[in-house]
């Protein structure tokens, strides 16, 4: 066991992956000579080289469809995308070629290729550098979505993600790098399940990511049940139903905006599997529908926050 | 004005000749029937015929080996046949059936064969160019020595992802054969109307890759800059373009109805068609006659009736079935 942040525990797993598996390369940009956007792949290029940490152009969209070739031809590349926001520059080979080989083919061709980027607001980055849009991504069949909320999960589940024969993308909150835990060096984590965080009575609070400190901190004020949902698709709404058939109230915290978001589809499932387990009606506190501002203030209030969390849990418990 | 028709000796020994006859010809009747399946209603959504530029797949598939990888369009039939996948496969990928080459998922669009080495089928224009490169990568981390073979129009050359590509292929030397086939029009627009430059091996050489053009109406002409350019690739020093200056016959696709270009531009290029003009190149120097053609052209209508058998008698992936393969099973 050690003490390390998320970003250490990124460091860690991206370091076991190069040195266990020869087929494993990082590719994207500034992830050699700079070190990583988020010092993640420090010390690496001259430890692994540049064939296996390997600066790309900015050329999101080349190098993520140069990723998904590299996984076709039995490599198993990371692929970095800096941030969400420029992950959009590669929607193309995502969607239209990672998402859907393997069905489209036939089942011929597994595309197993792990795409790691930032996500979330909270830093006065503006408008452009502040979305959360692994919500959206969960909406494609065919690909994976974790985002890792705690440091275990920032150390284990990039194993997990490439261990899986089909595209997983990992998002990794730019507001989490800093938080520190104690960890097993070795730790195993699985890419399959949501996790109970906080133990409570009265009112279930569904996160994951960013938010999962805000729901915990609120969870203190209410005596509420914090799930993690860990992995955005496909969804494992096991625990959180089981939680709601205990506390019968449901919170769901999301970074997303609200529309057609995240958010809605874990409460769409919640109406479906545990309608007659309420005792009031769900609730969500997501991102306010406006572009993220810069200033400090504004940036705060577009995002949950602990006592918007309070507020609608409070507001279920009469 | 377009140029001549090709002509001239054709000195390659008959066999290599009446192959690459053999292969255009089964092409052009693979699609013609497909059209005629289409008219039938046994072919669906969209199919995009090749009818006019067999040429170039038949020249540049002539120059690869078994080992080799190949990234084709959505106009892509004929690389499939020549790179191996049975006509009946193809042919019942078409008619959506389970026995189809990618299981009947894919359609006309979509080919996939995993034994052919053939990673479709891609219907985004300027799609298939980075998995082409990312092949090539993962051809060159593991020490494998191969070509990587990519198609595309030449309306792919106006996306930002063809540059993206080039780009990274030149910038890492990766063994990758950029195969553009110029058939003048991205759907119903003229290259003219739609790219600042026309010579688009100008752009090639922006990057400072190696770059060919050959007449794809010939398939002489196509297979010597296609061998060139395998052999260029084979020999470790990176990318190479070759734009294949070819026409379309056909349609784009079976919903269009042709109004951007002139009736008599068509007919003027059929005149350089492919498959006549070599054909009376060999009959002239004496390596085929007409009792040969008519033999191949009947074994190839063989082969073609074979196939629609092939795709009638072939079953219908189970509903049931819908969800496989989205993801791995464990």
């Amino acid at each position: 066991m050690s003490v390390m942040s998320y970003r250490e525990a990124l460091r860690a797993g991206l370091h076991e992956a190069l040195a266990r598996d020869p087929r494993v390369f990082l590719m994207g940009e500034d992830v050699g000579k700079y070190g990583g956007t988020y010092a993640v792949s420090k010390g690496m290029l001259a430890e692994f080289g540049p064939e296996r940490v390997r600066d790309a152009p900015l050329s999101e969209l080349a190098f993520v469809g140069a990723g998904i070739g590299a996984a076709l031809g039995g490599m198993r590349p990371i692929v970095e995308v800096m941030t969400v926001n420029f992950s959009l520059l590669a929607l193309d080979q995502i969607v239209n070629s990672a998402a859907l080989l393997r069905h489209m083919s036939g089942g011929q061709f597994s595309v197993p290729l792990v795409i790691r980027m930032t996500t979330g607001a909270g830093r006065q980055l503006a408008a452009q550098h502040s979305h959360s849009f692994e919500g959206w991504y969960a909406h494609i069949p065919g690909i994976k979505i974790v985002a890792p909320a705690t440091v275990e999960d920032a150390r284990g589940m990039l194993a997990a993600a490439l261990d899986d024969p089909d595209p997983v993308i990992v998002a990794e909150h730019a507001q989490l790098f800093e938080t520190k835990s104690e960890v097993d060096d070795g730790v195993k984590v699985d890419i399959a399940s949501s996790k109970v965080r906080r133990s409570g009575g009265k009112v279930t609070l569904v996160t994951y990511g960013g938010s999962l400190p805000k729901a915990l901190a609120a969870a203190e004020e209410v005596d509420g049940e914090v799930i993690d949902l860990r992995v955005l698709r496909p969804l494992d709404m096991g625990p959180v139903l089981d939680s709601i058939r205990k506390t019968r109230r449901a919170v769901v915290v999301d970074e997303g905006w609200r529309s057609g978001g995240l958010a809605a589809e874990v409460m769409a499932r919640i109406a479906e599997g545990a309608f007659y387990d309420l005792d009031a009606p769900l609730a969500r506190v997501c991102s306010e529908e406006v572009p993220i501002p810069y200033p400090k203030h504004l940036e705060e209030a577009a995002l949950p926050q602990v006592p918007k969390i309070v507020a609608a849990a409070r507001g279920l418990l009469g | 004005m377009i140029a001549p028709p090709p002509s001239g000796p054709v000195l390659y020994p008959p066999e290599l000749s009446l192959k690459l006859l053999t292969d255009m010809l089964r092409i052009r009747r693979l699609e013609e029937k497909s059209a005629e399946m289409y008219g039938a209603g046994k072919i669906r959504g969209f199919l995009h015929l090749y009818i006019g530029e067999e040429a170039v797949a038949t020249a540049a598939i002539h120059a690869l080996a078994r080992e080799d990888n190949v990234v084709a369009t959505y106009r892509e039939h004929g690389h499939a046949l020549l790179r191996g996948v049975p006509m009946g496969a193809i042919m019942a990928e078409m008619y959506g059936k389970k026995e189809g080459c990618s299981r009947g998922r894919g359609g006309s669009m979509h080919l996939f064969d995993k034994a052919a080495r053939l990673y479709g089928g891609n219907a985004i224009v300027g799609g298939g160019l980075p998995l082409a490169v990312g092949l090539a990568l993962a051809d060159r981390m593991q020490k494998i020595a191969r070509v990587n073979a990519c198609f595309f129009g030449d309306g792919a050359v106006a996306e930002g992802v063809f540059h993206e590509s080039m780009n990274l292929a030149q910038l890492w030397r990766l063994p990758v054969a950029f195969f553009c086939e110029n058939n003048l029009y991205a759907m119903g627009t003229a290259l003219a109307r739609y790219e600042s430059q026309i010579d688009l091996c100008v752009k090639a050489a922006s990057f400072g890759m190696a770059a060919l053009k050959a007449d794809g109406m010939d398939v002489v002409a196509s297979h010597e800059a296609a061998k060139q350019a395998c052999a260029h690739v084979r020999s470790g020093k990176g990318p190479i373009f070759v734009e294949f200056q070819t026409y379309r016959f056909r349609a784009h696709s079976m919903f269009d109805a042709e109004l951007y270009r002139e009736k008599s531009e068509v007919e003027e290029w059929k005149t350089r068609g492919p498959i006549h003009t070599f054909t009376a190149r060999l009959k002239a120097q004496g390596d085929l006659t007409e009792e040969q053609f008519l033999a191949i052209d009947a074994a190839v209508m063989k082969e073609v009736g074979e196939a629609v058998q092939f795709a009638e008698a072939g079953t219908w992936e189970p509903v049931e079935d819908l969800a496989k393969d989205v993801y791995t099973l464990p």
